[in-house]
């Protein structure tokens, strides 16, 4: 394995939002995380690459609370944390668009908005104050959306998506973990969300991993790239230091190995 | 993909519109035609406004009466709005309690037994009985959220003890209402409208509940996405125990209300009409079995659609057996009505 990867460790702790140190998790016969070790810094921008079923959104799960990984540590803020809930990630500023959206497709954008976070006019909810709200957001962002008020499940994949991020961004969360949240989207849309991730990193206070399969776009918006293999952290770079085609080419060659290994084996 | 998306958004509006920047005629305009625009409460609003012309105009004299409206609304579509309620939470999250006609049967003998036999206070008794609904829900919670058995196969089993119980304690016997409890029976559902005023009272609370509270909210989208829910940091375990809870309390307050109403403690009253009945009630109403959507409003009018059904057929004299090939008709043309206007909508969201 090309474990070009600098140890995590020795960093200088100070300046990291978020270690995962060590961090492993099965599924009964299927081991998704080994051993990853992996740093965010203040207002950097990480991309995480890998396979399909590298486990990536395994790490993102775990890194936000959903699942908790069967041995290794967490460190947020310099602080171990051992997260038992989304809640109580939520509490540490940790925010998350997962692949999947959660989005529920029977309410509409804009309690989709605000799941878990609703404005209360106790004990009602508050409905205007969270649809004004929601509309300007996506007013803000450049989403544009029939209604605040239509369910979820009307809009395109590219609008869902967008919904998700809109959510997360407007959490406040300082550590902001997005699980392809480009892959349903159009030239456009996509767009919009790069522009909003280049946003918060002006702002330099949030710090954001991404997962995505488009090399260049990682590249055009990240800081540093860790790639994702056999439940390990392989490649660990300043975007700078890499390419496309170095990325390409250790994501063939693996799948190149893994063709002759099949072969010799049959 | 904008224009076609713009009708189906009316359709899960909150009642009263929320008007934003327009004037509050036209808010409360809008707000009345979106209650009408939700296909699904409007159906059954014209269904059971048709039932009541038509057993009103066809069989004036006796169906128009003081006498008959308590049978209709108070001794037939009370109950069955009260368990409906339960019901409609407990869909709308994706479980079932088919227990609730048993809670029904079994929670009468808890207040007779503390009274009678333990000397406790009548109000006591009444509040334990009620209570003892909400254990069973808990029970219920238990088995389906915690051991993971569906709710249909443990609330069969539950159904089967408190059948079983009732008959055991009551040796097959039905029990005398206790004296004592007698006052505060009036006002349960021994006086003419009582039942059908705790329906409506019900019925307006849980309506909030479901369309305007967080709880209302977290069930809609525990039955909706339970992946999505949970991965959103919602509790869904706790959302079902409580529909469970809340589905005991009422089926044992209607079990309290028809023991005063018949003045008796019957060990066969309720068993699975009265969950059958709330059901068909729920699902006419335009609750969706599959979880994720259904209104108390639909229930409350499939309600009193089914009591009016029950009645009316009375009044002119069809024998009972009819009645059931009416509703096993009732109950299919509603599915199937609710299913190809689901696939209507569909159709008009694919761009
Ligand atoms: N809840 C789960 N139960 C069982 N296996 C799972 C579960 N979640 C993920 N896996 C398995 O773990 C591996 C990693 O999955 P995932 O983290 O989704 O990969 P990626 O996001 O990189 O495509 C896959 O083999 C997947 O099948
Ligand atoms: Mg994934």
């Amino acid at each position: 394995m090309t474990a070009q990867s600098q140890e995590p460790g020795m960093t200088e702790p100070g300046g990291d939002v978020l270690r995962a140190e060590h961090i492993a998790k099965r599924f009964g016969a299927v081991t998704a995380l080994v051993d990853v070790n992996l740093r965010l810094a203040r207002g950097e921008v990480l991309g995480l690459l890998g396979d399909n079923g590298a486990g990536k959104s395994t790490l993102i799960k775990i890194i936000c609370g959903f699942q908790q990984p069967d041995s290794g540590r967490l460190v947020v803020n310099g602080q171990e944390v051992v997260l038992k809930s989304v809640d109580q990630a939520r509490a540490l500023g940790i925010d998350v668009v997962y692949q999947d959206l959660a989005l529920i497709n029977q309410l509409t954008v804009y309690h989709n908005m605000f799941l878990k976070r609703e404005r209360i006019r106790w004990p009602l909810l508050n409905n205007r104050s969270m649809r004004d709200a929601a509309r300007r957001y996506l007013d803000e962002m450049g989403i544009n959306i029939p209604s605040v008020e239509v369910p979820v499940a009307s809009l395109s994949g590219g609008q869902r998506q967008a919904i998700a991020v809109a959510r997360s961004v407007y959490s406040n969360a300082k550590i902001l973990l997005l699980d392809e949240p480009l892959a349903a989207m159009g030239a456009k849309e996509a767009a919009i969300i790069l522009d909003l991730v280049r946003d918060l990193k002006q702002r330099g206070d949030v710090s954001v991993i991404m997962i995505a399969h488009n090399y260049g776009q990682v590249l055009e918006i990240c800081d540093r790239v860790n790639l994702l293999q056999h439940g390990q952290i392989t490649l660990d770079k300043p975007a700078k230091d890499t390419s496309v085609q170095e990325l390409n080419d250790i994501v063939v060659a693996e799948y190149r190995r893994a063709m002759e290994q099949r072969q010799r084996s049959a | 993909m904008s224009e076609t998306t713009q009708q189906t958004g009316r359709l899960i509006g909150e009642p009263g519109g929320g008007p934003g920047p327009q004037s509050s005629t036209i808010g409360i305009l809008r707000g009345w035609l979106g209650i009408f625009a939700r296909q699904r409460e409007a159906t059954i609003l014209v269904v059971t406004v048709v039932l009541l012309l038509y057993f009103g105009i066809h069989d004036t004299t006796s169906f128009v009466s003081q006498a008959n409206a308590i049978n209709l609304f108070s001794e037939l579509a009370a109950p069955i709005i009260i368990i409906a309620i339960g019901e409609v939470m407990l869909l709308i999250c994706g479980e079932i309690d088919l227990s609730a006609g048993f809670i029904y049967c079994f929670a009468p003998f808890i207040m007779f037994y503390l009274n009678v036999y333990y000397g406790v206070p009548a109000l006591l008794a009444i509040i334990l009985a009620l209570l003892s609904g909400l254990v069973v829900g808990f029970v219920n919670g238990f088995i389906t959220v915690t051991l993971g058995v569906p709710s249909f196969i443990t609330t069969l089993g539950t159904g089967f003890i408190l059948a079983g119980l009732a008959l055991t304690l009551s040796h097959a016997e039905p029990k005398d209402i206790p004296p004592a409890t007698v006052t505060i029976g009036n006002y349960l559902g021994t006086d003419g409208w009582a039942q059908f005023i705790w329906a409506v009272i019900l019925v307006a609370i849980f309506h909030v509940v479901l369309t305007r509270t967080r709880w209302g909210l977290y069930t809609v989208s525990t039955g909706g996405n339970q992946l999505g829910a949970r991965e959103a940091g919602i509790n869904v375990g706790r959302i079902k125990y409580g529909n469970f809870m809340i589905t005991g309390v009422l089926s044992a307050l209607v079990g309290l209300q028809v023991a005063f109403y018949t003045n008796t403690i019957d060990p066969l009253a309720g068993q699975y009409l009265p969950m059958f009945y709330s059901v068909t009630a729920a699902v006419i109403g335009g609750t969706a079995m599959l979880g994720g959507s259904g209104t108390i409003l639909g229930a409350f009018l499939g309600a009193i659609a089914l009591a009016t059904l029950i009645d009316g057929f009375d009044i002119e004299g069809i024998n009972a057996n009819s009645v059931q090939i009416v509703f096993g008709a009732a109950i299919l043309i509603a599915m199937v009505a609710n299913v190809q206007l689901a696939r209507v909508r569909e159709r008009g969201r694919i761009r």
